[in-house]
């Protein structure tokens, strides 16, 4: 069962200290990324041309994927189309079966993390490594990442120290994050060299060249294709583009808007297998295609991952990423999720201001806050809302739509402010006067005082 | 031209004096304006509720209110901002595309119009701005933080004809208050949140009174100033330029 954004977040809140630290901790990225950003003038122009250039590919993807298929297979490629995630995880076990693999070393995927292949190919016998480092601390944690770039950003480092001493026997109460590195430098590189097989998600795929590209900070993806004799890239649909020329849009402005670097410290392109060994691409829809269909929400497919809107989100940074229960947090994943199931994740799209602080940092200039306000809207039409909300609703739209009623409930309303205890508003019925004090009665409103002084 | 002053059912009912701040201060501009009778609301809280159906009858009411205007006026960004963005799910006529593409945050209009005939005003005080973020990210008045464009004026601005007043910048400019309409009561732990933190700041600098254009922010920040006993004023931006803070 999933717990709801708001009995998470209430939780979340309980520990305020930490809270503090969590909001901290993004909020200070976020001030990176807005320096890194002002250090490209024409920030405002490349948004549009990213934005421009995902329309376009989104619209013509079909032409497109058929283009990247032929160039990869021309380079020797293997490329493989999977329907839904389930299908996705059979065919990256039959390709693990099929080369007798026992261990696989993976870096960083959200669409794996969509697919839950991880618990898949695990219950199948394959030994599943995860090699970012924040990754690797989640899995070892056994624990869903919490932001889609920063996965561990929830924990603190004493937390890893404990951790790492309690898997690897590391040295108890040694929180040095340099030290702590490198003992998971230590574990990972006997990982790399034993593994039969690496993963590795996709940030681009050139249709021109047939080629992936993937970008990490840490070189996990290079170690783990390069030593591992198989290798695996899991995409999903939409993150082609059209040309080489167009990459530099977008790793001009992933790192930057990401962590406030210029630019990740490794971009890897992957075009063809070693020599003598096999290169395999997944080509993922899960609802994709169905999503290119839906008119408000088809641009959703627009994101690179890059994670600024949850940096930015106020509310993203006082819930932390786990309150969303939702494969991918923050604004965008609660756009996203509805899409994959309406009624399963209703509650997320209500968890905003609506403040658009994300629509003005994603760098491909997704309308996220908009499409939130879409989304309440199909789901108040849905029926999933409890009753309650509705007939509430129904009771504001008589009072507000007849100025009759409105007059006379406002008055009502201002008089027993005025007149009655306020133990009669101030109690646990009334959510809004919890933690605030109720307004206080003027002796007449505003349109009162205008007609009394016109005449 | 035929100007409406339109009035947000919260300021009508809770702060009649923005109200009031408003009308004398189109008095003294000499602007030539009518506030229509039987005003109540944009039906902003049933469509951010996910009812936006439910909201028609209010939509139609508010349109046929102004609908023979030039100009309305409205003592809210955000209630300008869901007549302009979100009346799209009633019929499209001459008069709602009039209302729609008419309406204009009060301050905005006045900082467009009439900047260099308000004041002086002397407001001997260190204050902090607050923009609300429909008016910042919807109509652009000023610049949002995440922009790399160059900086436009919004209600800084207004402070143009302001002596003595002291401007100390927040910590994380233009960081949502938390208000967010019924967000502030289904959200209430995440809401409340944000508002002591925004009031943390301004406390940690000494500032004595927090500015907004937009009332609703500050209908939720000022009942947790009540609420926690802080040493804080509110006041809207149209009560600074008309002389009338008490």
């Amino acid at each position: 069962m999933r717990g709801s954004i708001k009995d998470n977040s209430e939780l979340f809140l309980k520990n305020e200290e930490r809270a503090n630290w969590h909001d901290k901790a993004l909020w200070f990225v976020r001030e990176k990324r807005d320096l890194a950003a002002k250090s490209v003038p024409e920030w405002e122009q490349l948004r549009e041309k990213a934005s421009a250039v995902k329309m376009h590919t989104l619209s013509n993807l079909d032409r497109y994927l058929i283009e990247f298929e032929e160039n990869a297979i021309k380079n020797g490629v293997k490329v493989h189309w999977a329907k839904d995630g389930k299908e996705h995880n059979r065919i990256i076990e039959e390709i693990l079966q099929s080369h007798q693999v026992k261990k696989v070393v993976k870096s960083k995927s959200m669409l794996t993390e969509e697919c839950h292949l991880n618990p898949h190919l695990e219950s199948k016998g394959i030994e599943v490594i995860d090699t970012d480092l924040g990754e690797r601390i989640i899995q070892l944690r056994k624990e869903p990442p919490s932001h889609i770039v920063m996965p561990a950003i929830h924990i603190k480092k004493e937390e890893v120290s404990e951790l790492f001493h309690e898997k690897w026997n590391t040295e108890k109460g040694n929180n040095d994050p340099v030290y702590l590195t490198y003992q998971a430098r230590l574990s990972l590189r006997k990982d790399f060299l034993t593994a039969d097989a690496a993963i590795t998600g996709v940030n681009f795929a050139v249709a021109e060249t047939g080629e992936v590209v993937v970008c990490t900070n840490e070189g996990n993806a290079d170690m783990g294709t390069h030593i591992a004799p198989l290798q695996i890239h899991s995409m999903g649909i939409e993150k082609l583009i059209p040309k080489r020329e167009h990459l530099g849009i977008f790793t001009r402005m992933l790192a930057r808007s990401a962590t406030g670097q210029h630019i990740t410290v490794y971009t890897s392109h992957f075009r063809k297998p070693k020599k003598g060994e096999e290169m395999h691409i997944v080509l993922v829809d899960n609802k994709r295609s169905e999503r290119i269909s839906r008119e408000k929400y088809w641009t959703s497919l627009k994101c690179i991952r890059c994670g600024a809107c949850m940096n930015t989100c106020p509310i993203y940074r006082r819930s932390g990423g786990h309150s969303y229960d939702a494969t991918i947090p923050g604004p965008i994943g609660s756009i996203l999720a509805p899409n994959i199931d309406t009624e399963k994740y209703s509650d997320l799209p209500f968890a905003s201001t609506l403040c658009g602080s994300c629509s003005d940092v994603c760098p491909v200039k997704i309308n996220i806050h908009e499409q939130l306000f879409f989304w309440r809207q199909d789901i108040g039409r849905s029926n999933v809302l409890p009753k309650s909300k509705k007939i509430s609703m129904k009771i504001m739209a008589g009072v507000l739509g007849n100025p009759a009623v409105y007059k006379m409930f406002g008055k009502m309303m201002r008089i027993s402010l005025k007149l009655l205890p306020s133990f009669v508003f101030e109690n646990k019925l009334n959510t809004w006067a919890k933690n605030r004090k109720m307004m206080e009665a003027p002796k007449e409103s505003f349109q009162e005082w205008y007609q009394k002084r016109k005449k | 031209m035929k100007i409406a002053l339109s009035i947000p059912c919260f300021i009508d009912q809770f702060y009649p004096q923005v109200g009031i701040a408003a009308v004398e201060l189109l008095e003294k501009l000499n602007i030539d304006f009518e506030v229509p009778k039987n005003q109540t609301c944009c039906g902003q809280p049933m469509a951010n509720s996910g009812y936006e159906d439910e909201a028609k009858k209010t939509y139609h009411h508010f349109i046929d209110l102004f609908k023979d205007y030039d100009k309305t006026v409205m003592i809210s960004g955000s209630c300008t901002h869901h007549v302009q963005h979100n009346y799209t799910n009633i019929e499209q006529t001459k008069d709602v595309k009039n209302v729609r593409n008419n309406i204009e945050d009060i301050s905005q209009f006045l900082l467009e119009h009439y900047i260099d005939e308000i004041g002086p005003v002397h407001f001997p005080h260190r204050i902090a701005l607050h923009t609300g973020c429909h008016s910042l990210r919807g109509q652009r008045f000023g610049t949002s933080s995440e922009l790399v464009t160059e900086k436009k004026t919004g209600l800084e601005g207004m402070l143009k004809h302001v002596t003595g007043v002291e401007v100390v910048p927040l910590s994380r400019p233009n960081e949502c208050c938390g208000f967010g309409g019924t967000f502030s009561v289904v959200h209430e732990a995440i809401s409340i949140k944000m508002g002591r933190d925004k009031l943390n700041d301004v406390q940690d600098k000494k500032i004595e009174y927090l500015i907004s254009n937009d009332m609703s922010c500050l209908m939720h920040l000022e009942g947790i100033i009540k609420k926690e006993n802080r040493n804080i004023k509110v006041a809207h931006i149209l009560e600074l330029l008309n002389g009338s803070i008490k």
